[in-house]
């Protein structure tokens, strides 16, 4: 049987491309019969199939067959082409005596199915078997046993048909669902895509998944641009329904837009008037809304050092809102004093007093880490070998020393370990005639040491 | 590099057949709205577009002038605009939204819209809702295959991996049975196929139901064997840092159709844009090579290169002329490729000492190993401290959960989710451009390291607990045993593409279930790995000429995405083995654009 392309045209046209919108005010009447004449279109197929589907033959877009062509390229091509009208060449019969108004029992092979149902999810919505929940599950067990994701997510959509969905009582719904959760993943994916907002939050709360409608209507913080408006959705987010942690983690981004916001007015004043040393000095690159915690926090240590921690702005009163780990806030300070090169902060951060007032220098995260970002920093030699020296493992502290070129360390410490080889190598390497140069010929020159080799 | 290659490894099929098929259809799409008109292409559509037609083709067919969507209102005079675009969402509505601007400002023109390689129930629901659908004609290219090399095909879909594995939305897969399917007519028929996961049964399924609607002309087997896999059967080594030479560039400079060099690498002021395959002679010798050995391989290239430009001394006019004629043009193009390569080398080497990537390799070969777990943990916490880089925090991470938590596979999935929420969640916000100095420092926010410290303590209270991934590489001996030497320069096993300290698990299955023959044997390992395996004996070959060469070349099918380490460990595999690979991947991918897709921050 040969079919020429007008065909196919005269039923796409008429019955997928315009016929069935699912809006509810579309006219019922006018759908039933849309559906109607392409059901009969199909029956007509089907009858046709039933006849003489053997000697089928394909038909190329030009109307020529081409069957009968060896040339793999021009399958493939024909292939891609006709990928449209290939639909026809399945064969659509149905176990004898079924009509469609039959419940759903298919006794067919899959791959026809798949193709049946693409035929069949498009008008089914006025066809009366899947007025039923019953149905309409089937159904979609049906579509998913099919694999293709973009028919189960048609599927879906027929069957939540938004106003079906309303009237119906979500928790009867989500029952069904809950035992579906190909096709839930499927529809939960297409609301997010078509940005179904309102539907998918009284989804979550009928499926009794909390959390998910928490943390979608906390997601959509992202799309309010203006500050303000943003901070105070952040507060309305803060009852919602979020595991414990996750709540203490919305009140801190609720907290943290407000300080932001407090700062950010009070700084771009201070800016533009520009009396203050440090605006002018390094005037800043951006905004602070928005920005992360230890972005913050950074800045503060940049602009607001030394502030008592009475005033939002000052680094101790965000560490200890947002509860910022020591070794957190070390590597923060530590960066942004480096940044504007104030050694003196660098030094304090480390300073402990013991009980009887002597001072000592100590460090949670490890004086090489400390060597590393001041180096990154271009800190002097005399700053970087201050905290050389008081790396612990002597290792470490030579290696550090070495790529340092603090030579006194390096010069010092073999000269404790008695290390007369060691010490002839590293002269080797210093400049001739320079101070360390002589300070190693000086100590080689003693006798006193008792070299051990 | 010299390596003891078996000389009887077929050869590969031609796949620029491939390109031209695409093209002829495209021209036939356009062909349908005939007449002048303007054509908008999707942004990532625009470099695969150009590799398989040329400007001056679509002129031809009436193409006045070209644009990229970019999601703002359009200032085209012509009257019929044709798109090219992927099936997104956003992407329909932005079209939607143009063609109602249109009709409110009375103008009148012919849309269409042509969805490569599908187009999605989704694209038509927004057409209908946005009361467009009539207005606008739309249509599919079928353009599944782009021929990345001699033997990488990409389906160019980045989004199959989220859309598959994180939303679990199947819309991809007849897409894989399609394109295996487009495989199958013009190189097939296939004699065995191989699967492992999920989607790669149902792709299978896809892929046999057309082939059933489709008749198959008898023809000769190009390629004989397939092998299906999906991404979460292996997310270890997609985490691994890259140090073949190949992976790295990706790793480092992102290979995206073609790789732009700055000009530390050009040493030149402006940045070029480099195509990488097998046509660049220099690259096609190192791209498989440990990084190791790359510096020595350029500087011997280096050297010869002087010696053939030396010749020229004493020649005379006569054998001057020769040389400049025949010669001289090859050793410039050679003389550009290596300074190209020497640059991107140093360039690279530059970069990765700076962030201490040898301590980052040295915890990533602890983790793989299972060794030192404690001090791993340390060192993640504090790269998380020191905030170095996000993307490297959030991949260690997952590294140490897949590696010491996984109870299955789908486990190490959900973390990956937390975090992706917790970008959300976080006061992790878009980054304001060009400030350099907190980039760095803004990236992880204090909720990434509180939720940290907690997963941390998490994974280590599990550190008793058997966990797959340990048990598995036991079983496929994954991690060479330590202490033993391992010559990168002779690589014996496909863990030189990390090393020497892991072999990928996803390469490992593929030599196991073709030297088996099948899954027999492996039953543990499949049970670890959930299971879905299967192996189809399909129609059998009787010219037993065909039979040998083409049993030997494999389609490996990566669903979800390969990254370049995992490509060059199958070279390597097949140049042992007398097998040729051809990687047929949904994306190329690395361990950053596996995290990045995990990450929404956006609306």
């Amino acid at each position: 049987m040969m079919r020429s392309k007008p065909d196919e045209d005269d039923y796409w046209n008429s019955s997928k491309c315009r016929a069935f919108t699912f809006d509810d005010d579309y006219d019922e009447l006018s759908s039933l019969k849309e559906s109607k004449r392409a059901v009969n279109s199909i029956r007509q197929f089907v009858v046709d199939e039933d006849e003489d589907e053997d000697d089928m033959v394909k038909v190329s877009w030009s109307g020529e067959p081409i069957g009968t062509a060896q040339d793999p390229y021009a399958i493939a091509f024909y292939y891609l082409i006709n990928s449209n009208l290939d639909l026809s060449g399945v064969n659509l019969s149905l176990p004898g005596g079924h009509s469609y108004g039959d419940s759903l029992v298919f006794f067919i092979p899959s791959y026809v199915f798949f193709f049946f149902f693409f035929f069949f999810f498009l008008q089914f919505c006025s066809l009366e078997t899947f007025r039923s929940l019953k149905d309409k599950m089937q159904l979609l067990d049906q579509a998913v046993c099919a694999n293709d994701g973009n028919v189960i997510t048609a599927v879906c959509t027929h069957v939540f048909l938004q106003k079906y969905f309303l009237q119906c009582k979500l928790e009867v719904l989500s029952r069904e669902l809950m035992s579906r959760d190909v096709a839930l993943r499927h529809y939960i994916h297409y609301l997010k895509e078509m940005g179904e907002q309102k539907l998918l939050v009284e989804l979550f709360k009928s499926l009794g998944r909390t959390e998910d409608m928490a943390l979608l209507q906390y997601r959509e913080h992202l799309s309010i641009k203006d500050e303000v408006r943003r901070k105070e959705y952040l507060k309305s987010c803060i009852s919602l329904p979020f595991p414990p942690d996750d709540a203490g983690h919305v009140q801190d981004h609720y907290t943290l837009l407000e300080r932001q916001i407090i700062i950010e007015a009070n700084d771009k004043h201070l800016e533009n008037k520009g009396q203050v040393e440090v605006f002018k000095k390094h005037p800043r690159k951006a905004s602070i809304l928005n920005m992360p915690i230890i972005t913050t926090l950074y800045y503060s240590c940049v602009y607001h050092y030394g502030e008592s921690e009475g005033t939002y702005s000052s680094p101790a009163n965000i560490r200890s809102t947002f509860k910022i780990s020591e070794k957190q806030y070390l590597l923060t300070a530590l960066s942004a004093r480096a940044k504007l090169k104030e050694w003196l902060d660098v030094g304090s951060l480390f300073t402990t007093k013991n009980w009887l007032g002597y001072t000592k220098k100590r460090s949670p995260i490890g004086f090489h880490r400390v060597v590393d970002i001041l180096h990154k920093n271009n800190a002097p030699a005399q700053v970087l070998q201050e905290y050389v020296c008081l790396v612990e493992d002597p290792n470490l502290k030579i290696s550090l020393a070495q790529k340092y070129k603090c030579h006194d360390i390096v010069i010092d410490m073999y000269k404790d370990q008695k290390d007369r080889q060691q010490l002839i190598v590293y002269q080797g390497k210093v400049e001739r005639g320079s101070p360390e140069d002589k300070k190693i010929q000086d100590i080689l020159n003693n006798t006193q040491i008792r070299w051990k080799n | 590099m010299a390596h003891s290659a078996r000389r009887d490894a077929p050869e590969l099929p031609d796949f620029s057949l491939l390109k031209r098929l695409a093209r002829d259809q495209l021209i036939y799409l356009l062909e349908q709205l005939p007449g002048k008109k303007d054509l908008f292409i999707e942004a990532d559509l625009m470099s695969p577009l150009d590799r398989i037609a040329n400007v001056t083709m679509l002129k031809q067919h009436d193409v006045d002038k070209l644009y990229k969507v970019e999601n703002t209102p359009i200032f085209s005079t012509c009257d019929q605009i044709c798109f090219l675009i992927r099936p997104r969402i956003q992407t329909v509505k932005w079209i939607a939204d143009t063609v109602n601007a249109d009709k409110a400002a009375g103008k009148f023109r012919k849309y269409k819209i042509i969805f490569t390689p599908q187009k999605f129930y989704a694209c038509e629901t927004v057409l209908e809702e946005q009361g467009i659908y009539g207005d606008v004609s739309t249509d599919e290219w079928a353009f599944y295959l782009l021929p990345l090399d001699d033997d990488i095909i990409s389906l160019e879909l980045p989004e199959f991996f989220r859309d598959n594995f994180l939303e679990g939305d199947q819309r991809w897969v007849t897409t894989g049975g399609s394109a295996l399917h487009l495989l199958h007519s013009l190189f097939g028929p296939f004699s065995k196929v191989y699967g492992i996961g999920r989607c790669a049964k149902m792709v299978y399924e896809s892929w046999r139901e057309q082939v059933e609607e489709s008749e198959q002309k008898a023809q000769k087997s190009e390629i004989g064997n397939v092998f299906l896999i999906d991404r979460d059967v292996d997310f270890v080594t997609p985490l691994c840092s890259q140090v073949v030479y190949e992976g790295l560039v990706d790793d480092i400079f992102r290979i995206k159709w073609c790789v732009e060099f700055g000009p530390d690498v050009t040493t030149a002021d402006k940045s070029m844009k480099v195509m990488l395959n097998s046509q660049d002679k220099v690259f096609s010798e190192i791209r498989n090579e440990h990084f190791s050995n790359v510096f020595g391989f350029l500087s011997q290239k280096a050297r010869n290169l002087q010696t053939a430009y030396d010749k020229r001394r004493g020649m005379d006019i006569k054998q001057m002329r020769t040389f400049v004629s025949e010669e001289l043009k090859g050793l410039k193009q050679e003389h550009r490729l290596l300074s190209l390569h020497i640059g991107a080398s140093e360039s690279m080497m530059k970069k990765k000492t700076k962030q201490d990537f040898q301590e980052l390799l040295k915890t990533e070969h602890s983790l793989l190993e299972g060794f030192d777990i404690r001090e791993c943990i340390t060192y993640i916490e504090e790269h998380i401290n020191r905030q170095v880089s996000m993307i490297d925090s959030l991949r260690l991470l997952c590294l140490l959960s897949l590696t010491e938590n996984g109870e299955s596979q789908s486990y190490g999935i959900e973390h990956l989710l937390t975090f992706a929420n917790l970008r959300q969640l976080g006061l992790l916000v878009e980054q304001q451009p060009g400030d350099a100095l907190t980039a760095m420092e803004s990236k992880v926010g204090k909720l990434v390291n509180d939720k940290t410290a907690e997963k941390l303590t998490g994974a280590f209270s599990s550190l008793a607990k058997k966990s797959n991934f340990r048990a598995l590489s036991k079983k496929l001996a994954l991690v060479p045993k330590t202490g033993e030497e391992y010559d990168l320069r002779v690589p014996r096993d496909m863990a030189y593409v990390f090393s020497g300290a892991y072999i990928p698990l996803s390469c490992k299955l593929i030599e196991q279930v073709l030297e088996r023959d099948g899954w027999t044997g492996l039953e543990e390992v499949t049970r670890m790995l959930n299971g879905n395996e299967f192996v189809v004996t399909g129609e059998a070959i009787s010219d037993a000429r065909f039979k040998t060469d083409s049993q030997r070349i494999i389609l490996v099918m990566f669903l979800g995405g390969c990254s370049y380490s995992e490509i060059s460990a199958l070279r390597f595999l097949g140049r042992e083995k007398g097998y040729k690979f051809i990687v047929l991947t949904t994306a190329i991918i690395n361990s950053a654009r596996l995290m990045e897709a995990m990450l929404d921050n956006h609306v």
